[in-house]
């Protein structure tokens, strides 16, 4: 276990508004140097969590603390927190140079000295320290030849970093990002994505990362916390989310495409059938359940669940072969090699080792395989 | 639509014809900016030129003798000082307080629309009828206020309408209570364009009062209402009539005789239309050399997102 005395903890904390339940009572920790993504739909609650850490939202109940410290009723500016926001929030009437300082001059500088002109003569050198330090900011961000310009005269990209200059530049204990990359275009974003990791990791802040884009949460995040109606639902490292879900929520929101369910049975002696035919797996559970196997887990077999081609898609390094089977539409990922065509009959084996068991109530079941043999 | 890219693929005639039914089409407000704006405007300033008085035909052609007579009379002198003045009073005043109130009606959680319509009673109230309300409220001996300052050991509050001394202060407080509800909803309005983002990013970044959130986001984000704002203002003070004409009628002694109150007198009681046109043009002057001044010299510190 981490000393509870560093980085972030959020206990329990619970936010109401309108009578409308946002947070259930979430409890989260991110250690120095963690990069924590909250991933979830639109309306989950996860910004509504970043923004209890950052001290803009006062949570109903609950805790925040930072390097051990009770910030829950603490003003953002007494918190340590230094934030990204959606959409950047840069002081447009200020230059580059001027936003990225702001946060050092509020916290250096005292009322009078940042006062304009006269200020300058009682705090040389404050001044001559906080342009050192954005200097050494902007250099490695490539906004070095761009400090004197005013944030609408930049392009998307560049704002961008800018919001992530001012954000670090003082080197929080907490580094909130609020969906950064949503209104940069998809090449940028790519690009940006490692940027940001980068960026994190010299700052060695505890991070938290708020999208709704798996792709972002799985390859920049640590540890994924997969949130949805005001709960997180599984927090865990990218191949726990995606590998061993803990629920069939979880299971179809990350992996895309979505993870193919298939309605099953287990019967009075714990063999798993599917359309009535025995499986080679077994569950404690009884009754009727949801198997779920992710598109790269099928493969096609002499023998097996049969099916038929409706839909072929090709993609260049894979193709997706979406297929009809008793009812039930299965996609499938293979290689642009195999070659099949539309209204083909053939039989579909998965990979049991892979697949997933959840009840109806859409919690995991263990499952466990009869024999070494597949399907 | 371009002229060059159509004129050579269209046919002659239907290029006419384009050419004729746009000209028909703006011809009524072409006629009607011409009849009402341009033509009065010009005949005025030609009527400043002119010893025109109602009922004396033909007027004759006299140059500059109107503004000489104006430049030497003490009456208009005291008129223009006196406008001077109660701008001087009206402006900075109604400017900052309707700022003030906007800022206070903003931050307070309850009775916002409450608050907002009791400021925003005078602009809406004819002037003319509220006039009466202040001359009773202001008046040396049955009014409430001095009453009220005898109770609190004033022995002889001023006839804040009728001393020479007073009656400036008075007017542009009347002034001030008629424009600062404008201005507090005008800067209302600025208020709610700055987006929450920036002010939750400002407390992020460590501002913690109100005064230094108000410095760093709020008062230069607010730069393009506030220069719309003063220049209104400006203009608004500078036209001020209606209170001097129904409750002091320039007096007394002139003390509270201001621009306009002065053209109307000279152009509608001694029907000098010349001399009165005169004095309109150095109005009109006066208000297109504001409106320069904010334009030009303003606009260039004042950042629009």
């Amino acid at each position: 276990m981490r000393p509870p005395d560093s980085g972030l903890h959020v206990e329990e904390a619970a936010v109401t508004l309108g009578g409308n339940p946002i947070l259930r009572g979430v409890s989260l920790s991110v250690a120095p140097g963690e990069f924590v993504a909250l991933l979830g739909p639109s309306g989950c609650g996860k910004t509504t969590l970043m923004r209890v850490v950052a001290g803009l939202q006062p949570p109903a109940s609950g805790r925040v603390t930072i390097n051990g410290r009770d910030v829950t009723r603490a003003h953002p500016a007494e918190r340590d927190v230094a934030m990204v926001f959606q959409n950047y929030a840069l002081y447009p009437h200020l230059t580059v140079r001027q936003n990225i300082a702001v946060p050092l001059a509020m916290r250096r500088l005292n009322g009078w000295q940042r006062a304009p002109l006269l200020g300058g003569l009682f705090s040389r050198a404050a001044r001559a320290e906080i342009a050192r330090d954005v200097a050494a900011i902007a250099e490695p961000l490539g906004l070095a030849h761009l400090l004197d310009r005013k944030p609408a005269q930049l392009s998307g990209g560049q704002r961008q970093r800018v919001a992530l200059a001012r954000a670090v530049v003082r080197r929080p204990a907490v580094f909130l990002l609020d969906e950064p990359l949503s209104n940069l275009d998809a090449a940028l974003r790519v690009s940006t994505r490692r940027e940001i990791v980068e960026i994190h990791r010299r700052a060695g802040a505890a991070s938290v990362y708020v999208t709704h884009d798996q792709a972002e949460a799985l390859t920049m995040a640590d540890r994924i916390a997969v949130m949805q109606a005001g709960e997180i639902l599984q927090l865990g490292t990218p191949e726990a989310i995606y590998r061993d879900p803990a629920d069939l929520r979880v299971a179809t929101f990350i992996g895309s495409p979505r993870i193919n369910l298939l309605p099953a049975a287990v019967g009075e002696d714990g063999v798993l059938l599917l359309d009535g035919a025995a499986l080679p797996l077994t569950s404690p559970a009884r009754g009727a359940v949801t198997l779920g196997v992710r598109p790269e887990d099928w493969r096609i077999a002499p023998a097996g669940l049969p099916a038929r081609v409706a839909h072929v898609e090709f993609l260049g390094d894979h193709e997706l072969i979406h297929l009809e089977a008793g009812g039930a539409e299965i996609v499938m990922r293979a290689e642009p090699e195999l070659r099949v065509a539309r209204g083909e009959a053939l039989h579909l084996a998965f990979d049991p080792a892979r697949a997933l068991l959840f009840g109806a109530d859409g919690r995991r079941l263990p499952m466990a395989q009869r024999e070494a043999a597949h399907v | 639509m371009s002229e060059a890219a159509l004129s050579g693929a269209l046919p002659h005639r239907r290029r006419l014809g384009e050419a004729l039914g746009g000209w028909l089409l703006s011809l009524p407000a072409a006629l009607s900016f011409l009849l009402l704006l341009l033509l009065p405007t010009l005949a005025a300033v030609a009527m400043a030129f002119t010893d025109f008085e109602l009922g004396l035909w033909p007027p004759a052609w006299i140059g500059l003798e109107n503004f000489e007579e104006m430049w030497a009379d003490r009456g208009f002198r005291q008129s223009f000082r006196n406008t001077v003045v109660y701008v001087g009073l009206v402006a900075p005043a109604s400017v900052l307080l309707g700022l003030g109130l906007a800022l206070l009606i903003e931050a307070g959680a309850r009775g916002r629309a409450f608050f907002r319509a009791v400021f925003f009673l005078p602009v809406v109230s004819l002037t003319v009828a509220m006039a009466a309300a202040w001359q009773y409220l202001l008046h040396p001996t049955i009014g409430p206020l001095n009453a009220a300052l005898r109770v609190l050991g004033v022995a002889s509050p001023p006839a804040w309408l009728s001393s020479s001394d007073w009656v400036l202060l008075s007017l542009a407080s009347i002034g001030v209570w008629e424009q600062a509800g404008f201005n507090m909803v005008l800067f209302m309005a600025g208020l709610t364009a700055i987006p929450r983002e920036l002010r939750e990013a400002a407390s992020v970044d460590g501002v913690h009062s109100a005064f230094a959130r108000f410095r760093l986001v709020t008062w230069p984000l607010l730069g393009p209402t506030t220069l719309f704002v003063v220049t209104i203002t400006l203009i608004r003070s500078v036209r001020v009539f209606d209170t001097v004409a129904v409750l002091t009628r320039g007096g007394p002694n002139k003390a509270s005789e201001v621009l306009l109150y002065t053209m109307y007198t000279e152009g509608f009681t001694f029907l000098r239309l010349g001399y009165s046109a005169a004095i309109t043009l150095v109005f009109l002057v006066i208000v297109l050399a504001l409106m320069l001044v904010q334009t030009r010299l303003l606009d260039r510190r004042v950042h629009y997102g």
